[in-house]
């Protein structure tokens, strides 16, 4: 009897590995290790995700560019996905391995769900995502890096939650607020002083917004909102509700915002020098 | 003729007279088109152990029969569609092509293994305007027909076949097919009707609205206030149907046993 599974990434390693993202390659000698090389430079690579926990959710964001090495690659792409119905994921890295690894974790939690007649723990999608990027290893040692941000709405304690992870794997749980990407190392110094405990998801919106304003600031690799095309940051929310990814009317009104502020204060709000009594 | 020699013609029948007559032990299971989708209901006591289940984004899967068997049929069909989907895109799995997989792997297990499958299923998918909606009914030799409009299987599936047909019409409410479905399903072999409490019923929709996953499972309040409200449509829709049913459904409707049961709101209240 064929050992019984609810995982499709399972399914496919043991019946049709070669439909697996990432493990192909590292079997043949297709590719060799050499990093540097044009054809790996040149590949488009997305950029910055933000995430911050708000009152009973969380929030999701993601700029809008991938860059080719100093090239901008493409100015609409999008990082921040529905993975089910109470949580999304976004995923800085190698832009055609990212795609194809959000889309097998989509089905994967999917499947599971059918399989088993309901989802899958907010813990267990967490390590579920871990195994699949330790999966993608052989891939990310030839310079085909992955690194998802998971988020999600835990039914249990009624909030949101976030899981980074690094090309090994993890989990490790975030508190509060977190980053990842080129761009994250000034996003996350906004988060730090924009963020509020149990923000209410508006302001939790616009504080990723403003992150990611700030990320676009100093980053090349991180695209501000692009108001000629309209072209603006990807947001999602996760709450009780479920996964909303914010039309783009909604997206483009608070980014405007953010703009409009800008304009009389370049470098955003600033937060106070001494820690509210 | 050689000693223990059995015709194929004859092993074929015996094969057939086995599986029939398991599945006439069960109870039936109908689908149905409505306006806003698809309505499967079925008998089940059990609010674990499911009798239709989601396969895709917008096809469904009901089944009467063994449960073994046709649970091993349903994570074949899912696992076939997320692989297909996987492969090629979401767009690119359909009824038909489950419904296809189904037939191949029933023909195949009826011919080859001793004992054939129990089971008859029906795979249902939701288009976006009624017209584009699929109904498949798949028996246990493999047969596959389609079904348009609506489909009765199981144990009694002629009998609540005939009543289905009665009361089905195109385009209805999910009120109207709502009671309809309950009608047939109450319909018992000599004219009486059986009511059917909720936490006796299993009820799931293909809802065409739906976005992303059309299939929706209707449980506790939401499936009290259906049972209520096809019951006082058929208490007043009584008096314009035959004699015979008209002094049951009054019956039926002032029967005080709609309001929420005790007990009912541990029936898995998450939404799946």
């Amino acid at each position: 009897m064929d050992r019984p599974t609810s995982s499709f990434a399972d399914f496919l390693a043991s019946h049709s590995p070669d439909l697996l993202p990432g493990r192909a390659p590292a079997a043949g000698n297709v590719l060799s290790p050499a990093t540097d090389s044009p054809a790996l430079r040149d590949l488009p690579h997305a950029t910055t995700i933000v995430a911050a926990v708000c009152d009973h959710g969380v929030v999701l964001a993601g700029d809008r560019r991938a860059t080719a090495g100093s090239m901008i690659a493409k100015r609409d792409v999008e990082k921040v996905f529905r993975s089910d119905e109470y949580s999304a994921i976004g995923y800085a890295g190698t832009g055609s391995a990212g795609i194809e690894f959000v889309r097998l974790y989509q089905v994967e939690l999917e499947h599971y769900e059918k399989m088993e007649g309901r989802p899958l723990s907010l813990e267990g999608k967490a390590n579920r995502l871990a195994w699949m990027i330790r999966g993608n290893l052989a891939a990310a040692m030839q310079g085909f890096i992955v690194v998802p941000l998971f988020v999600g709405y835990d039914e249990d304690s009624d909030s949101g939650r976030i899981f980074s992870y690094d090309v090994l794997g993890g989990p490790y749980e975030e508190q509060r607020f977190y980053s990842i990407g080129s761009g994250s190392v000034f996003a996350r110094g906004a988060l730090k002083k924009l963020y509020v405990d149990d923000m209410p998801v508006q302001d939790a919106v616009l504080a990723s917004v403003q992150a990611l304003y700030d990320a676009a600031d100093d980053d090349s690799a991180t695209g501000g909102p692009d108001l000629t095309r309209r072209i603006f940051p990807v947001i999602a929310t996760v709450t009780a509700d479920g996964f909303r990814k914010l039309p783009e009317a909604e997206s483009e009104q608070v980014t405007r915002q953010v703009v409009q502020e800008r304009l009389a204060q370049p470098d955003g709000p600033s937060a106070s020098l001494h820690a509210a009594g | 003729m050689p000693f223990g020699y059995v015709s194929p013609a004859q092993a074929m029948r015996d094969k057939a007279e086995y599986a029939r007559q398991g599945i006439a032990r069960g109870r039936s299971c109908v689908t149905l088109q409505y306006e806003g989708g698809i309505l499967m209901m079925a008998p089940n006591t059990s609010s674990a152990l499911h009798k239709m289940s989601e396969i895709y984004d917008r096809i469904a899967f009901a089944a009467v029969g063994r449960y073994n068997e046709f649970e091993t049929l349903r994570k074949a069909g899912i696992t076939y569609a997320d692989i297909t989907g996987y492969q090629f895109d979401r767009r690119d799995v359909t009824a038909r092509g489950i419904a296809i997989y189904y037939a191949q792997n029933l023909g195949t297990i009826f011919t080859e293994n001793l004992k054939p499958f129990e089971v008859e299923i029906v795979v249902a998918e939701v288009g976006t305007r009624p017209e584009a909606d699929q109904i498949y009914r798949i028996t246990y030799d493999g047969s596959v027909t389609d079904e348009p409009g609506f489909v009765a299987f199981g144990g009694q599936a002629d009998q609540v076949s005939t009543v289905l047909k009665e009361r089905y019409s195109p385009g209805m409410s999910l009120t109207e097919a709502f009671a309809a479905a309950l009608a047939a399903l109450s319909a018992s072999g000599n004219g009486e009707r059986n009511e059917i409490a909720a936490t006796q019923l299993e009820v799931a929709v293909l809802d065409r609205t739906r976005d992303h996953r059309a299939f929706r499972r209707i449980r506790t309040a939401r499936l009290e206030e259906l049972i209520a409200e096809s019951r006082s449509a058929d208490t007043k829709t009584a008096p314009a149907d035959e004699a015979p049913a008209a002094p049951e459904a009054p019956a039926a409707g002032s029967e005080p046993a709609t309001g929420p049961e005790p007990g009912s709101t541990d029936r898995g209240g998450g939404v799946l």
